[in-house]
């Protein structure tokens, strides 16, 4: 059984590399990232679940790292958008104008890298589904979803 | 940033995950069985609960299947409601998790938390309420099969130190004609003001509600006055809402008159829906 109880060091696999941290059980993946491992890319915004501000993938999925453990994060692969390395969805996002603030341009570069690694030819209800967790409060909404149309249905996405 | 202390642990069994809970409870530390982790998470940073320790099942290899076995529908109570939804095995089930809060908290709420957790909703329990499908649940000395009506009937039936390990869905139930809808207030990510699953089986409703009462619920009553075929549509959707099993929420999402209207009317469409 894996277990932490009080102030422990552990092992996390974050963007292809084990990174060792010091954590309370009770410290959320949000707050490891960003204060253990210095990778802020990852955004406190509501830390309530609500904003996507803070998404990462977790084995290829998009989770909200405010609302995770960083105990539950032993075992599984963590990509922050420090470890996305210029995937397609980058450049599409700066061709298109997706973001002003930039504030949430993180979280949703996770979300829509993450659809195009699992449904590459999602439909346009998938990708409103999967894109209605972030929220842009300068509201690109538009060119987000043009940046996305441009990834999606690409046969050479990788 | 959570402002209280706990420790965590994840067992790899069932009997470890039991044993472990008696073990910290007779500590007097209030264990918790941890699912997703969503609701913990956010009433925990809001210090609205209190508790020295977490049991995360999601370890346990029986909570995380989600397959067919025989003329079963095997479902974990660790899967995700975004496990759910991409395997669609059951796809009344499927609706239903996909209308749960937004796609990526999707992929970290569990079906057990989504019932378990402290959310009067539990919209995942719609579609199993339905399928009166069978419960696996493991306590102190015991692994018992229990009716989904005998676990939740108003509210939830776990002893202290009980968890959900698996739901069996008799597969027959995942192929039935189908009905979801659920109605919020404004935003399509919200609470529901009505969410509704309902199935024909053998040219019968079977109705399963959340959003209306202080708790989802399947009735019979209702479901009979819905299938009479005496008395015209408008007289049964009328004796229908009439059995309501509690009273009806009356907040700032909706009113009660607002919520038995447009029940009503979705009653209506109901019948339209699933017969043709």
């Amino acid at each position: 059984m894996f277990q932490v109880i009080g102030k422990s060091v552990i092992s996390l696999e974050v963007n292809e590399e084990k990174r060792d941290v010091t954590i309370e059980p009770s410290d959320t993946l949000l707050h490891t990232l960003r204060e253990q491992l210095g990778l802020t890319g990852a955004k406190p915004g509501c830390e309530n679940g609500d904003c996507g501000a803070c998404t990462v993938l977790v084995d290829g999925w998009p989770i909200k790292s405010c609302l995770m453990l960083t105990a539950e994060a032993v075992g599984h692969r963590i990509t922050t958008v420090e470890g996305l390395k210029n995937a397609p969805i980058q450049a599409a996002f700066v061709e298109n104008w997706g973001f002003q603030c930039g504030y949430c341009t993180s979280g949703f570069l996770m979300v829509c890298h993450a659809l195009s690694q699992i449904h590459p030819d999602a439909e346009e209800i998938v990708m409103e589904e999967w894109l209605q967790a972030n929220i842009c409060r300068c509201t690109s909404y538009e060119e987000i979803r043009n940046a996305v149309n441009v990834i999606l249905h690409c046969s050479d996405s990788p | 940033m959570i402002p209280m202390k706990f420790d965590y642990y994840r067992p790899d069994t069932v009997s470890e995950a039991v044993k472990i809970y008696g073990q910290l409870d007779s500590e007097g530390k209030r264990p918790l069985y941890y699912g997703g982790g969503s609701e913990i998470i956010s009433m925990a940073r809001m210090n609205n609960l209190d508790m020295g320790a977490v049991i995360d099942l999601k370890g346990i290899p029986e909570c995380r299947e989600l397959k067919t076995d025989g003329d079963h529908l095997v479902i974990g109570s660790s899967v995700t409601l975004s496990d759910i939804t991409e395997a669609d095995l059951f796809p009344l089930l499927s609706k239903a998790c996909g209308r749960i809060a937004d796609h990526t908290m999707q992929c970290k709420i569990t079906v057990g938390g989504n019932i378990c957790g402290t959310i009067i909703y539990k919209e995942a329990l719609l579609p199993l309420l339905l399928s009166d499908c069978t419960v696996l649940i493991a306590g102190a000395g015991h692994l018992k099969k229990v009716s989904v009506h005998r676990l939740f009937h108003q509210g939830l039936n776990l002893s202290p130190g009980e968890f959900i390990v698996q739901f069996l869905v008799e597969k027959k139930y995942a192929a039935l004609p189908y009905f979801h809808i659920k109605k919020t207030k404004n935003e399509k990510i919200d609470y529901p003001l009505i969410s509704l699953c309902a199935v024909l089986e053998e040219g019968s409703f079977k109705l399963a509600l959340s959003g209306l009462c202080g708790f989802p619920f399947r009735s019979v009553r209702m479901e009979t006055e819905l299938n009479r075929r005496d008395v015209s549509p408008e007289e049964r959707v009328r004796n229908a809402v009439n059995l309501m099993p509690g009273p009806v929420l009356n907040d700032v999402s909706g009113s009660d008159r607002y919520r038995l209207f447009v029940l009503k009317n979705t009653l209506m469409n109901l019948g339209k829906e699933l017969e043709g």
